[in-house]
């Protein structure tokens, strides 16, 4: 009798979980709306799960909430990490969080959907919700989404993304942000579709302790002097090697600086184009490597990381501020930012690495709201300054950069000290985005992937082109070599 | 007269309902779509869609131009070779001793469960770990530096060799508990008179082992292999995050379905449907040609 109502019980449960799913299924589909039946199967799987627990979210949010208005009640957020909603957290005036993925606004909820990078995840899942933006219901579409500079063309160069004119946002509102933070963000059209918080110009991050022991000093201008062009630059890599230090930890550090000094664009007329700029970073970083001057370490792993704490026996780093002070283990007890000991001076050449753009979604039901975060957070000055001072970040507004920079009480605890604002200022005046393209984060990856074969020996260099043009076909299909 | 007689047939036909339903919705239906679809240009540029433009066999055509899937379909079975030998030579060797009555092995339940713990990790969590032990700073080489087999660190996912190794190793670890389990039911379905024949005849255990389990055994063998085959062409998990997903050191270790996943970024349909197709053509060939050499057919009497 016993072994009767279990089994019974177990059906019962089996059936009930078959029949759950199927439900589930059928809500979020109707939910997904009909009018996308020609896009991605595997896609809109995905998707629709991000709506169920969107919907379960909204209704919560509602019942909680009885104010109405007309904005929506929901804030959705698309972005990689936690970087902009800690910026939110801390300084956006109103914000109250609730858990790790959402918060409040007055009465509106703002759900944050955090897909990390790896594996294009983060895009994978933008697209697929963007593509059905205009079937969904209102608290589902996306408010607002991060882009970085890599594939900013390919969501501004669409009608996915809003021109910040339609949302209210005049010229004049963003006339002390960097030129530099437009351009990216500007359609084919000239029309602006997003604004910036930051403005990443990128400088040399040098270890202090390295510094004294195999330069004799630790002032930036003494290692400026060491590193001011590519020929120097080589040459302390062997002065430093001598005692032990590898001038950067691989050769993809030193990659971006070479890159962002392109004259031309990694794509001319759907034709593969390999700058001349970019070889040169290839023939200078296999002597470096084959000198065993440096690795081939892939950037964010753990053995590029190790020269973060002293042990990794790493001399310096190229990096935006963000580096220095959201990712290089400045948290962490041992670590040389912890002491305060990186340095900073300009490097070789001046470029720039990643930064975030704030996009408005077509279709977004809280524009009001978008509005206000957009201006808040990217042109109110006592805002940034706090970003600045709080978070070392450097903000994408020249009036306060220029102050910070001559303030003399204002310095990076990280930097031992110093003040780099007035290097970053410079650093940014120069930087030039007119050979962006819609596919250089695909052959940056790509290129950088297939010379490491270069690098280690595995290959020749043209057997590493060829698999460099391999695989950026795979990845865009349109494009020729 | 008939309707009297109580019909049972209905019942097979309802039980096997569920699986038919589940075969077509999820088998059946994902196949066709698949030829269907490898018939297509259809991808994602950006955000805008391209195709689909029927362009007949170019998707095909393109394929094997380049003549990359021959490199990568001998990387695919080079990697199963390596890891399917050691492992069941293992699994023969420890299904043996298991199923031994004569050498009653102390906690053989135990080691039977041990056996199979490395399967239930997760393969991604499992290439992770060994990425991070096997890294240029990693716990392997600081080690091996140590105690002074080498003096500088050892790049072990720079070499094709220990690359390959690796990945081999580990899917040999993850499944060799699940082979022993399977060769163990067969040996212990053998007759055990037979055992006990042999053993009044004087045979020695190499002989027993050699002349009774080993013939007895054949059609686990054969189911083994060709399970083993399947989902050594289907391998992807584990050098795809031991790799991240680049096959390095150049594409030595990109397997087919690691190919299949590269058409993914632009959401290629129609490419890596063709590929799809090739890779279940592959498949059905080389389970009928091991059914064939292993003379399982039952034809020939």
């Amino acid at each position: 009798m016993k072994k009767k109502i279990v089994s019974a019980l177990l059906c019962a449960a089996m059936t009930a979980t078959m029949i759950a799913g199927c439900g589930n299924n059928a809500g979020a589909s109707t939910n997904a709306g009909t009018g996308n039946a020609g896009t991605t199967d595997a896609g809109t799987a995905d998707a629709d799960t991000a709506d169920a627990a969107g919907t379960e979210t909204a209704d919560a949010g509602s019942d909680t909430t009885a104010a109405a208005g007309d904005e929506g009640k929901v804030l959705n957020i698309y972005c990689w990490n936690e970087e902009f909603k800690s910026r939110i957290t801390d300084h956006y005036p109103g914000y109250t969080k609730v858990d790790a993925t959402s918060g409040t606004i007055g009465d509106v909820t703002v759900k944050w959907n955090i897909t990390p990078n790896d594996d294009n995840a983060y895009q994978n899942n933008l697209d697929a919700t963007l593509l059905k933006q205009a079937d969904a219901a209102a608290d589902d579409k996306i408010d607002l989404f991060l882009v970085e500079a890599d594939y900013a063309l390919k969501y501004v160069d669409t009608d996915y993304a809003m021109p910040v004119a339609d949302l209210g946002i005049t010229d004049a509102d963003l006339a002390n942000q960097y030129q530099y933070t437009k351009d990216i963000v500007t359609d084919s059209n000239g029309v602006l579709k997003g604004v910036s918080w930051q403005g990443c110009p990128g400088v040399l991050f040098y270890n202090r302790e390295a510094a004294k022991e195999v330069l004799g000093s630790d002032d930036p201008a003494t290692v400026q002097e060491a590193v001011k062009d590519w020929d120097t630059f080589n040459e302390t890599a062997k002065t430093l090697k001598d005692a032990g230090y590898s001038i950067v930890s691989s050769v993809n550090d030193t990659y971006r600086v070479y890159s962002n000094n392109v004259t031309s664009k990694w794509v001319v007329d759907g034709k593969i184009n390999i700058d001349e700029n970019i070889m040169n970073w290839v023939n200078d970083s296999k002597e470096l490597v084959d000198a065993g001057e440096t690795g081939t370490h892939d950037l964010w792993s753990d053995d590029w990381s190790a020269g973060f704490y002293p042990e990794g026996k790493v001399f310096a780093y190229f990096g935006p501020a963000w580096l220095v002070n959201f990712s290089m283990a400045a948290d962490t007890e041992g670590s040389i930012g912890n002491a305060g000991g990186w340095g900073a001076t300009e490097g070789p050449q001046g470029f720039f690495w990643g930064g975030t753009w704030i996009c408005a979604a077509a279709g977004t039901d809280n524009a009001g709201l978008v509005k206000d975060i957009m201006l808040q957070m990217t042109t109110n000055e006592d805002i940034m300054k706090e970003i600045v001072v709080k978070d070392d970040d450097f903000v994408n507004n020249k009036n306060v950069m220029e102050t910070m920079a001559e303030d003399t009480k204002y310095s990076s605890k990280i930097l031992g000290g110093q003040n780099p604002l007035a290097m970053y200022c410079a650093g940014v005046e120069s930087l030039d985005l007119s050979n962006l393209s819609p596919y250089d984060q695909g052959c940056n990856e790509e290129f950088q992937k297939a010379m490491k074969n270069y690098f280690q020996g595995n290959a020749t260099l043209d057997e590493a082109l060829e698999l460099f043009y391999t695989a950026v076909l795979e990845k865009y299909p349109e494009l020729s070599r | 007269m008939k309707g009297k007689a109580v019909r049972y047939n209905k019942w097979g036909y309802i039980f096997l309902m569920p699986f038919i339903i589940v075969y077509v919705v999820f088998q059946l239906i994902p196949m066709v779509t698949t030829i269907y679809n490898s018939f297509f240009e259809n991808y994602m540029s950006g955000l805008n869609q391209i195709g689909p433009n029927f362009v007949g066999f170019d998707n095909y055509v393109s394929l094997f131009s380049s003549g990359d899937i021959w490199i990568y379909a001998k990387n695919t079975m080079i990697l199963w070779i390596m890891c399917f030998i050691p492992q069941i030579l293992l699994s023969l060797l420890l299904g043996a001793w298991f199923s031994d009555v004569r050498l009653k092995l102390k906690g053989a339940r135990f080691f039977k469960t041990v056996i199979y713990l490395p399967n239930l990790i997760m393969a991604s969590a499992f290439s992770m770990l060994f990425f991070t032990l096997f890294s240029d700073g990693g716990p392997i080489n600081s080690i091996l530096m140590q105690i002074g087999i080498i003096d500088t660190p050892y790049k072990f996912l720079s070499n094709v060799g220990s690359t390959r190794g690796l990945i081999a190793f580990m899917n040999c670890l993850m499944w060799f508990g699940n082979t022993t389990i399977l060769l163990m039911a067969g040996m212990m379905g053998i007759d055990t008179s037979l055992f006990e024949a042999a053993e009044v005849d004087g045979a020695t255990s190499t002989q027993v082992f050699f002349q009774i389990t080993l013939p007895l055994l054949r059609p686990i063998l054969v189911y083994v292999m060709i399970t083993s085959l399947i989902g050594g062409l289907q391998l992807f998990d584990v050098p795809q995050i031991l790799t991240n997903g680049t096959g390095d050191p150049m594409r030595s270790t990109m397997t087919l379905i690691m190919f299949l996943n590269k058409h993914l970024y632009s959401k290629n349909y129609g490419m890596a449907g063709a590929l799809s197709v090739v890779l279940f053509i592959i498949t059905g060939i080389l389970s009928l040609v091991i059914f064939k050499v292993t003379g399982n057919d039952k034809r020939k009497g």
